[in-house]
């Protein structure tokens, strides 16, 4: 006997496999989004007047704290349910992870790179754009990749809501139609694209940062050359040595 | 010029960095800020290009004070070095030392020809210009915080300790370097460091100064060495300050004798002769005039061929004459068996002879004449030592 195969959605969500893979990106990653843009300028506030680090850390862990379903079943009395009743609890969470790596990756500066900046007549937003923003980059990837898992497993969460769940709503399906195949297609395919999307910011951070030293045969073979290179023009150091 | 005219910066907890100096910078020379930590000195530098701003007082740049220009401006037309280089870790070398012209405008293809330009200045080669700052050593990346300074060509270079974070053959060379740059290019340098041998080496006038931001000595290095203005300025100077301010006497006027050397080739009437001048060694020296040893006179009568090389007793260092100061002239004497030092010419051929005495003599009318001379004794002053 023959019955609907693994990749048969059932009608009642309206929508292909490959289109239920598209909602549920585009539900993750709208949020890191809207995050992101969120925590660079608050990020950058919390630099600059520290006091502000500790509340801000407090509150977001505070609100990191609630269940999203408490957050759906609140929200949905504004916004009913739509799409933007789960955006915003993720957009919250995307902001927790992000603002601590924004903060720290910027702090990684070191303090004479900032110096010799000031001293070379940056002003501060020159500086923020051209030299602590960009040496942020590993940090803030750091924080995007967590960010991103957290909220392609969240947005399963969504299907509690109604048809808000993207794959996540092939659970309910699979309980309905009695159909555990469905459950397992929205577990896998769920983890494939959580590390998908990993190894796409890992090639972005690597695209991004041709100044990091690459690894530890990179390094090795970096120090070497370092060490060699005086050697190799004889006026340099060794004159004097 | 640069003129600090007294200026004071008190921090809001009380602390006095600075406390009333008054300072006049001379252009196109090296100015040193020397003494212990927390003595105000990086404090000063950095009022300097308005890092910091003073509680009262005021910095005059040719005349007109510093807070009159944009102060992006201002550090613009100062060239800053600081330890461990601080350079960009995310952008290439050559994109490291074409910030500043970038910035004032520049298009890029001009401003990298100019960074390609100045690293062969400061002793960097071309094929690091792609690299990324963590592929270079410490002493190649002070070498681009220099270059970078340098960019815009700032008639005002101000560094910040920037050979503090090197060893000690690093830094010699990189002294030795800025030696020869500023020989080149004549800027305005203020240099901060806590080394007093650093400051000597390299400074043209030295301010030292005293915990609390208060100024103890502003004087060139022989008279510091030579006139200390007080006790903390002769304790911070250390113990051999005699024997230190000896490099800033040249080797010129000191009276060197050939009558103890001969030729590898001479016969025994010609050692005869230079015995009966009353030395107790001879030096040898091969055909084309190189010093080859020191021998006693009884071991070359026979005639100087017959010397056994075993019988050799070896020369040292030599010291050049008239390029090579005083304190090295006696350093070759004292490190010298006979206790004669040997005097080469450019090529390395033997100029002469000179014995401790005789160095101890030049040193004391070295002396003399300084004191009779007064300021005027400047001229005759050479940083002979620094260079080597």
């Amino acid at each position: 006997m023959s019955g609907p195969g693994f990749f048969d959605i059932p009608s009642d969500l309206q929508n292909s496999y490959f289109g239920l893979v598209g909602l549920h990106i585009e539900e993750a990653l709208i949020p890191v989004a809207i995050g992101l843009a969120v925590a660079l300028p608050l990020g950058q506030l919390c630099v600059r007047f520290s006091w502000l680090y500790p509340p801000v850390l407090w509150i977001t862990t505070v609100l990191y704290a609630i269940p999203s379903l408490a957050f759906f079943i609140f929200l949905i009395d504004y916004t009913g349910a739509t799409r933007t009743t789960v955006v915003i609890p993720l957009t919250v969470y995307s902001l927790v992870l992000l603002v601590p790596a924004i903060v720290d990756g910027v702090r990684s500066v070191p303090q004479e790179t900032m110096s010799a900046a000031t001293a070379m007549g940056f002003g501060p937003v020159q500086r923020y754009l051209k030299v602590q923003l960009p040496i942020a980059v590993p940090a803030i990837i750091a924080g995007l990749r967590v960010a991103v898992a957290s909220s392609i497993s969240l947005v399963s969460v969504g299907a509690l809501i109604g048809n808000q769940g993207a794959l996540g709503n092939l659970l309910q399906d699979a309980i309905l139609y009695h159909r555990s195949e469905l459950a397992l297609n929205s577990v896998v395919t769920t983890a494939a694209l959580a590390v998908l999307l990993d190894i796409a910011l890992v090639l972005l951070r690597m695209a991004l940062t041709p100044w990091m030293p690459r690894g530890d045969r990179a390094a090795r073979r970096a120090a070497r050359t370092a060490a060699v290179e005086p050697a190799a023009r004889p006026t340099l150091e060794d004159t004097a040595a | 010029m640069i003129q600090i005219e007294s200026v004071t910066k008190r921090y809001p907890d009380g602390t006095t960095a600075v406390d009333n100096l008054s300072l006049d910078i001379p252009d196109g020379s090296i100015t040193v800020l020397v003494g212990p930590s927390g003595c105000g000195k990086t404090t000063t530098l950095r009022m300097v290009n308005r890092m910091v701003e003073p509680t009262s007082g005021r910095i005059l740049l040719d005349g007109s004070d510093i807070t009159e220009q944009p102060v992006n401006a201002l550090r613009r037309s100062m060239g800053y070095v600081i330890q461990n280089a601080g350079l960009f870790q995310h952008r290439t070398i050559v994109d490291n030392i074409a910030t500043v012209p970038r910035m004032l405008g520049w298009d890029r293809r001009k401003a990298r020809e100019r960074a390609r330009e100045l690293m062969g200045r400061v002793g960097l080669d071309e094929s690091l210009a792609r690299r990324y700052p963590y592929q270079l050593s410490g002493g190649q990346q002070q070498r681009v915080g220099v270059a970078r300074a340098l960019a815009a060509d700032p008639p005002v270079l101000l560094m910040d300790e920037p050979f503090s974070a090197v060893d000690p053959i690093v830094r010699k060379s990189l002294q030795a370097e800025l030696l020869r740059i500023q020989q080149e290019l004549g800027k305005t340098i203020v240099f901060v460091t806590h080394d007093i041998d650093e400051a000597i080496k390299i400074g043209d006038m030295i301010a030292v100064m005293r915990t609390g931001g208060r100024l103890a000595q502003f004087a060139p290095p022989d008279e510091l060495l030579s006139s200390p203005a007080d006790a903390f300025v002769e304790d911070f100077l250390g113990t051999d300050r005699g024997i230190r301010r000896l490099s800033f006497f040249t080797s010129d006027g000191l009276q060197l004798t050939a009558e103890p050397v001969v030729a590898v080739d001479a016969d025994a009437e010609q050692v005869a002769r230079a015995t009966a001048a009353g030395s107790p060694y001879l030096l040898l020296t091969d055909a084309e005039g190189k010093p080859l040893g020191w021998v006693a006179p009884q071991d070359a009568a026979g005639g100087a061929d017959k010397v056994a090389v075993g019988r050799l007793l070896p020369y040292g260092r030599p010291f050049a004459a008239g390029r090579e100061s005083l304190r090295d002239a006696l350093d070759c004497a004292v490190l010298s068996p006979t206790g004669w030092a040997v005097a080469v010419d450019g090529e390395g051929k033997v100029a002469g002879v000179v014995s401790q005495e005789t160095i101890g003599a030049a040193i004391r009318s070295a002396h003399a004449e300084h004191r009779d001379g007064g300021g005027a004794g400047r001229a005759s002053i050479t940083k002979a030592g620094a260079a080597t």
